[in-house]
Formats: C-alpha cells, sequence, structure tokens
C-alpha cells in the first residue's frame, strides 16, 4: 500500500514483462479453456433472452396459451429464464473450479516465486523499491492463499 | 404541475389516514435499524486504518458474506417497491423487470467480476484506465462512475422522499424535505465513518431484513391461495379487471409498435448494465480472491434470484387483494403496493397484525433504500479520490491518508448534492431513472471494460469515445425523451421538445458505445507500450498474479 502510487497502477512487483508469459503454451491454454467456454456460452444466454423478450413482444398469442390452470407460456418461459441463470451459474462454477482455478494457481505460483526471486537478485540502485514490494506482497499474497484454501474446505 | 397536485393531494391523504395509527410502530422499527446500523458503522469505522480499509474492507469479507452485500446493494427499492408495483398494475410486464435484473448478473459473472478483482484496487477506473494513458482514462472513467451514481442516487432519493411522506403521514413539502435531509445524512455518517466496511455490514443487515420480509408476505400471500399458484394468477387476472391480459405480455408495453421497441431497449439496458454499475462493481475488491469474487456473485444470484422470484407472490398478491383503485389513489405508479399488501394481508388497516406487518415491511423499505444511497455515495466519492483526486489532479503524489481524506469530503459533497437533488426533484419520474442508470452504465462503462479485459488492440482513444460517445449519448437522448418532456407522466410535462420517442436510450447508445469503443482503436495508432501492457493485464486478470 505505500508503494509510490505511479507504480500503485502500473503493475506487478519488479515491472516485469509478461509478454513471455501471454505467449506461454501454458497460458494459451489457460485463456482458451476459459474463453471457449465463456464466450459461447455468453452468446447463447443473450439470444436465449432476447428470445424471450422478442417472443414477449410479438408472439401473444403464443405466449398467453395456458399451459395448466392459469399458468400460461409466458409464465413458464419467464421461469425458465431463472432456472436457465442458475444452471449457467452452478455450471461455469463448476467448470471453473476444475478446469481454470488448477492451472491459474500453478501460474500464479510460479510467477511469484520468478518475482520473489527478482526481487531479491535485483541489487544496486533498484534494491530499495523492489525490495519493500517484495516483502509487502509476499506475506499479504501467503495470507490469500490460506483463506482460499479455507474456503474450498468450507 | 396542476395535475401532479390532483393526483398527489388525495393519495398523501388517504394513506396518512391509513398509516396514522401505526405511525409510532415504524418510527420505532426504523430508529432500532439506524441505531444498530450507526453503531456497527462505529464499530468499523474504529478497524478501518489504511486505504484498504476504506475503500475495500480490508478485502477481508468472506464469498458469502459479500454476496449478501451484494445483494443488498442491488435489491434498491425500484426492485421491491417498483417490481411489486409494476407487477400488481401492468401484471406480466412489470416480472420482466425481475427476468432482466437477474439474468444481468451472468454478464457479471462471467466475464467481469474475477477478473476485475485480480487487475483492479479500488475502483472501476483502476481496470479501465490500466492499459491506457492513466489521466485522460481515469478521468473519463470517474466522470462516468459518477454521473451513473448520481442518476441512480437521485432515483432513491426521490423514491424516499415520496415513500417517507406517505408511509409517516407526513404532508407538506417541509416534512419530506426534512426525511430527505436525514436520509441523507445517515447515509454521509455510514460513508465517512465506517467505510466500505461500515457499508458492507450496512448491506448485509438490510438483505436479511428484506429477505426476511418478504419470506413472511409471500408464505402469507400463498397461504391464503392454499400454495397454489395457478389460483393466486387467477385472482389476480380477475381482481385486476383485466382477465386473461393480465398475466400475458403486452398490457403495457404491446400497445405500439413504438412501445414495443422501448421493451427491447429496456430489455438490453437490463441485462448488460449490471456489470457496469460502479457500486456493484467495487464490491468484488471486498474478498480476498477471484475464487471469493466468484463464490460471492453465486451467492448473490441465489439470494437475488430467490428474492425476484418472490416478487411474483409480491406483485400479483396485490393484484389478488387489493383493488386497482386501492393500489393507484395511495401511488400513481404503485410504488406502495407491496406495503399496502403487508398490511391486508397482516389483518386489514384496523387489525394489529395489519399494523404490524405494514409497520415491519415500512421500516425495510427505508432500510432499504438507506443501505442502497450509502452503497452508491461509496462508489462515487471513492472514485473521485482514487481516480480524479489522487491519480489525475495530484498525478499519483497523494498519500494515503490525503485520498481517503478525500474520499471523506468528497461523500459529504456527494451527500449533499444528493440532498439537494432529492429536494428540488420531488416530482421527477423514479423509474426513467433507475433505467437511465442502467442504460448510461451499459453504453458508457461495460464497452470499455470489456475491450481492455479482452481485446488486445483496444487503444486510449477507442476508451475515450467509447466512454464519452456513451455517456454523452445515453444521457442526451433521454434528455429528448418522452421522460423528460412532451408527456403527462413527464418530469416537465408543459414544454415538449421530445424528438426521440423511446423511453430508453439502451437500443442506441449500448451499441454506439461498442461501436466507437472499436472505431476509436482502429483510427488510433497502437500505443508501443500496448502490447506489454496489454500482456501484463491478461496475465494478471487470468491468474491474480499481483493483485491487491
Amino acid at each position: 500500500m505505500d508503494t509510490a502510487p505511479e507504480h500503485a497502477h502500473s503493475g506487478p512487483p519488479g515491472g516485469r514483462d509478461y509478454t513471455d508469459v501471454q505467449h506461454s503454451a501454458e497460458f494459451s491454454e489457460l485463456r482458451s479453456s476459459y474463453r471457449s467456454f465463456v464466450f459461447p456460452l455468453t452468446v447463447a444466454f443473450i439470444v436465449w433472452y432476447l428470445l424471450y423478450v422478442l417472443l414477449s413482444n410479438y408472439a401473444g398469442g403464443f405466449m398467453g396459451t395456458k399451459v395448466v390452470g392459469n399458468v400460461n407460456v409466458a409464465f413458464v418461459f419467464g421461469l425458465a429464464q431463472f432456472l436457465t441463470t442458475f444452471l449457467i451459474a452452478w455450471w461455469y462454477s463448476r467448470f471453473a473450479a476444475a478446469k481454470l482455478d488448477p492451472k491459474a494457481e500453478a501460474l500464479k505460483t510460479r510467477l511469484e516465486a520468478e518475482n520473489l526471486q527478482r526481487a531479491t537478485d535485483a541489487g544496486g540502485t533498484a534494491r530499495p523499491e523492489s525490495g519493500t514490494i517484495g516483502h509487502q506482497a509476499d506475506p499479504r499474497d501467503q495470507d490469500k492463499g490460506e483463506l482460499a484454501g479455507q474456503e474450498d474446505d468450507a | 404541475m396542476s395535475a401532479t397536485h390532483a393526483i398527489a393531494a388525495p393519495a398523501v391523504q388517504l394513506a396518512a389516514e391509513g398509516a396514522s395509527a401505526h405511525r409510532p410502530l415504524i418510527i420505532t422499527l426504523f430508529s432500532v435499524f439506524v441505531a444498530i446500523t450507526l453503531a456497527v458503522t462505529v464499530w468499523a469505522g474504529r478497524r478501518t486504518k489504511d486505504a484498504a480499509d476504506f475503500y475495500a474492507g480490508g478485502r477481508q469479507f468472506s464469498g458469502f458474506q459479500n454476496g449478501l452485500a451484494i445483494s443488498g446493494d442491488y435489491m434498491s427499492a425500484a426492485s421491491f417497491l417498483g417490481i411489486a408495483g409494476a407487477i400488481a398494475l401492468s401484471g406480466y410486464d412489470g416480472f420482466l423487470y425481475s427476468i432482466g435484473f437477474l439474468v444481468a448478473w451472468l454478464v457479471a459473472l462471467l466475464l467481469v467480476a474475477e477478473p476485475l478483482r485480480n487487475s483492479g484496487r479500488y475502483t472501476m477506473g483502476d481496470v479501465l484506465a490500466y492499459r491506457m494513458r492513466q489521466r485522460p482514462v481515469r478521468t473519463a472513467a470517474g466522470v462516468s462512475t459518477i454521473i451513473v451514481s448520481i442518476f441512480y442516487l437521485l432515483a432513491q432519493m426521490v423514491g424516499a422522499g415520496a415513500l417517507v411522506a406517505l408511509l409517516l403521514g407526513i404532508t407538506g413539502e417541509t416534512g419530506k424535505n426534512l426525511i430527505v435531509v436525514f436520509v441523507g445524512v445517515v447515509m454521509i455518517l455510514y460513508v465517512t465513518i465506517g467505510g466500505m466496511k461500515g457499508t458492507t455490514w450496512v448491506q448485509m443487515i438490510k438483505a436479511c431484513l428484506l429477505i426476511g420480509g418478504t419470506v413472511i408476505i409471500t408464505f402469507l400471500v400463498f397461504h391464503k391461495f392454499n400454495y397454489n399458484l395457478s389460483s393466486l394468477l387467477g385472482a389476480a387476472a380477475e381482481n385486476s379487471g383485466k382477465g386473461a391480459a393480465f398475466l400475458e405480455p403486452g398490457l403495457k408495453y404491446g400497445a405500439t409498435t413504438t412501445s414495443k421497441i422501448d421493451f427491447i431497449s429496456l430489455g438490453i439496458a437490463l441485462v448488460l448494465g449490471t456489470a457496469g454499475l460502479p457500486h456493484i462493481l467495487i464490491r468484488f475488491y471486498t474478498v480476498p480472491t477471484a475464487k471469493a469474487a466468484r463464490k460471492s456473485v453465486n451467492w448473490a444470484i441465489g439470494i437475488i434470484g430467490v428474492f425476484y422470484l418472490m416478487t411474483i407472490a409480491l406483485g400479483f398478491g396485490a393484484a389478488a387483494l387489493l383493488s386497482p383503485k386501492t393500489i393507484t389513489d395511495s401511488n400513481a405508479a404503485g410504488n406502495t403496493a407491496a406495503p399496502l399488501l403487508a398490511q391486508e394481508i397482516g389483518g386489514g388497516a384496523d387489525s394489529t397484525g395489519g399494523a404490524v406487518l405494514l409497520a415491519m415491511i415500512s421500516a425495510v423499505a427505508f432500510a432499504t433504500i438507506l443501505a442502497v444511497v450509502a452503497g452508491l455515495t461509496l462508489a462515487s466519492s471513492s472514485s473521485f479520490a482514487h481516480d480524479l483526486y489522487a491519480n489525475v489532479i495530484r498525478k499519483g503524489n497523494a498519500t494515503e491518508k490525503e485520498e481517503v481524506k478525500a474520499a471523506r469530503v468528497s461523500a459529504v459533497i456527494i451527500g449533499a448534492v444528493a440532498i439537494g437533488l432529492g429536494i428540488f426533484a420531488g416530482k421527477l419520474n423514479v423509474a426513467g431513472l433507475v433505467a437511465l442508470a442502467f442504460a448510461v452504465a451499459a453504453s458508457a462503462n461495460l464497452p470499455t471494460l470489456l475491450y481492455s479485459l479482452f481485446w488486445k488492440r483496444f487503444t486510449t482513444t477507442g476508451a475515450l469515445w467509447s466512454i464519452y460517445g456513451g455517456l454523452i449519448s445515453s444521457v442526451l437522448l433521454v434528455f429528448f425523451s418522452p421522460v423528460v418532456t412532451g408527456k403527462e407522466s413527464s418530469m416537465f410535462p408543459d414544454v415538449d421538445f421530445a424528438w426521440f420517442p423511446l423511453e430508453n436510450p439502451g437500443l442506441i447508445s449500448i451499441p454506439l458505445g461498442f461501436l466507437l469503443g472499436w472505431v476509436g482503436s482502429l483510427f488510433s495508432k497502437d500505443e508501443g507500450a500496448g502490447g506489454a501492457k496489454y500482456a501484463e493485464l491478461e496475465v494478471r486478470s487470468m491468474t491474480g498474479v499481483g493483485a491487491h
């Protein structure tokens, strides 16, 4: 928190270049499994929602058809939107926990170890600044890790 | 103006008669809420030491706690009172709000919450400006945050003023203005003393009260109809005087081609607005990790979803048990349908049960407004202090103490602005303002947020075009719409310069925001650092390395 403000928003400890990480096979895999799950799903639920909006507007007769008692198609459609929202949230979370989190965490652990190494190695002029940041960032990240672990158990 | 008075006068009288006997009870319950929440705020304030505490509640809330707080922030007076009223008066068309407000959370869950938590620090501007030239983009993000929040804030304050006046039976401008000032002052205390920690606890308490109150009413309504949804709907359709049409889409929006297009516009604004609302986005910073942010959205979807399902019972219950005239006499827009239903289902106006339930639901409504207003004020003062003051005005040379002080001062100023607007804008159309806040958020904030996170070629120029283009177009289109002038229900019914036919600008301004971001990026040079900066943002947002 006490880092120089101009660095505060402009990046990670040590100000390293992440282009190599971005191009690494490990990261590409993480990114493509995230995007290939999330993008089609987003398009799908927006289309499904818009279908519902358009049917409400332009297919009044169909939407007014009674299904059970006074419950009509429009109502069932509306409740189905609730159901799909719950299901998509559950499905994504399951997917993320199984496929994304392990990869992201492995990468994070590796990168943080690298960053720490850089901070320790960096001598001379860069020393005081990166040293401070390294020491500060470290125990906190450990905290976070523990917390995340606790949550998993819960 | 005279027309407004003609509607308002008997309504105030009627509610005053009904509510006067229960006034002590309502005031007691509400005072208890204020006392408890202020105590919690002071307690949280003692534990607020640095900027991360003030802006992000120390980042130590659990996923469940934050999910509850998000629900508290999201279920505003517009959701609770507005949707119940809309269903009670327009039947099925009112229910569409519930659906849009809920589905919108998937955008936040799938695309925004986790990357935002991983790469930002305190505000939405942190992520928008990450890869860009800091000063111009932070300025734009700050301006947009404050404008969206003030529109949302204004709607809540106007709602608070009108509702409080009706429920407490305080008539006349002076009494109502006093209430608006009171709400404003309590909210300023929450934010300046308690910061994000205090505000988060207030949201959690409020969410529990709102859910608890709604569960009781829902249970009582269903009990009355032998737990049979079909007979509840049948009774609502019959009692509304509209028959089967009451249960079908189109009662409110199906009249003309324009109203149908307006409905599509509203639908798009609702589904895309949530993930661009600054007061919702900053909530993701209150948890320690992206995983916890995901968990909090899941809890929020569960809680908010169940709540919106219960609006079926509130709205159709009110339609089934109250005459349409009772509802509109009390409030022309149906905003008091939920409290009136509580009174009816408790045994009627003269019974103790009715009095207790009315008092309870009214106190819950107050708590709702107060908490949401506090969340909005916190979002805009955070953005002012962190984006505009620390990074633009002081160019990053402000100390943490100065920054937090600026946030507290701006919370007082924004609170004062809200009080002023609430007093002077007493007759404005609340629903129009809430929908505008969603449309502005979806037009100005969402495109830049998504492009920043997912599109490598995005540039500073693209971000500025998108934010300002979306902001200006949505605000201007509303200004020239029937919301402001030209219709009896307009803010200024006596003037007419409404050349834009739709009440919600989303259909035009949201695609425009996306288009401008794209065109602006194509027409500008990719900054030299663009590639490296994007690499950094992408790796951070996906893995959480270096997250604050």
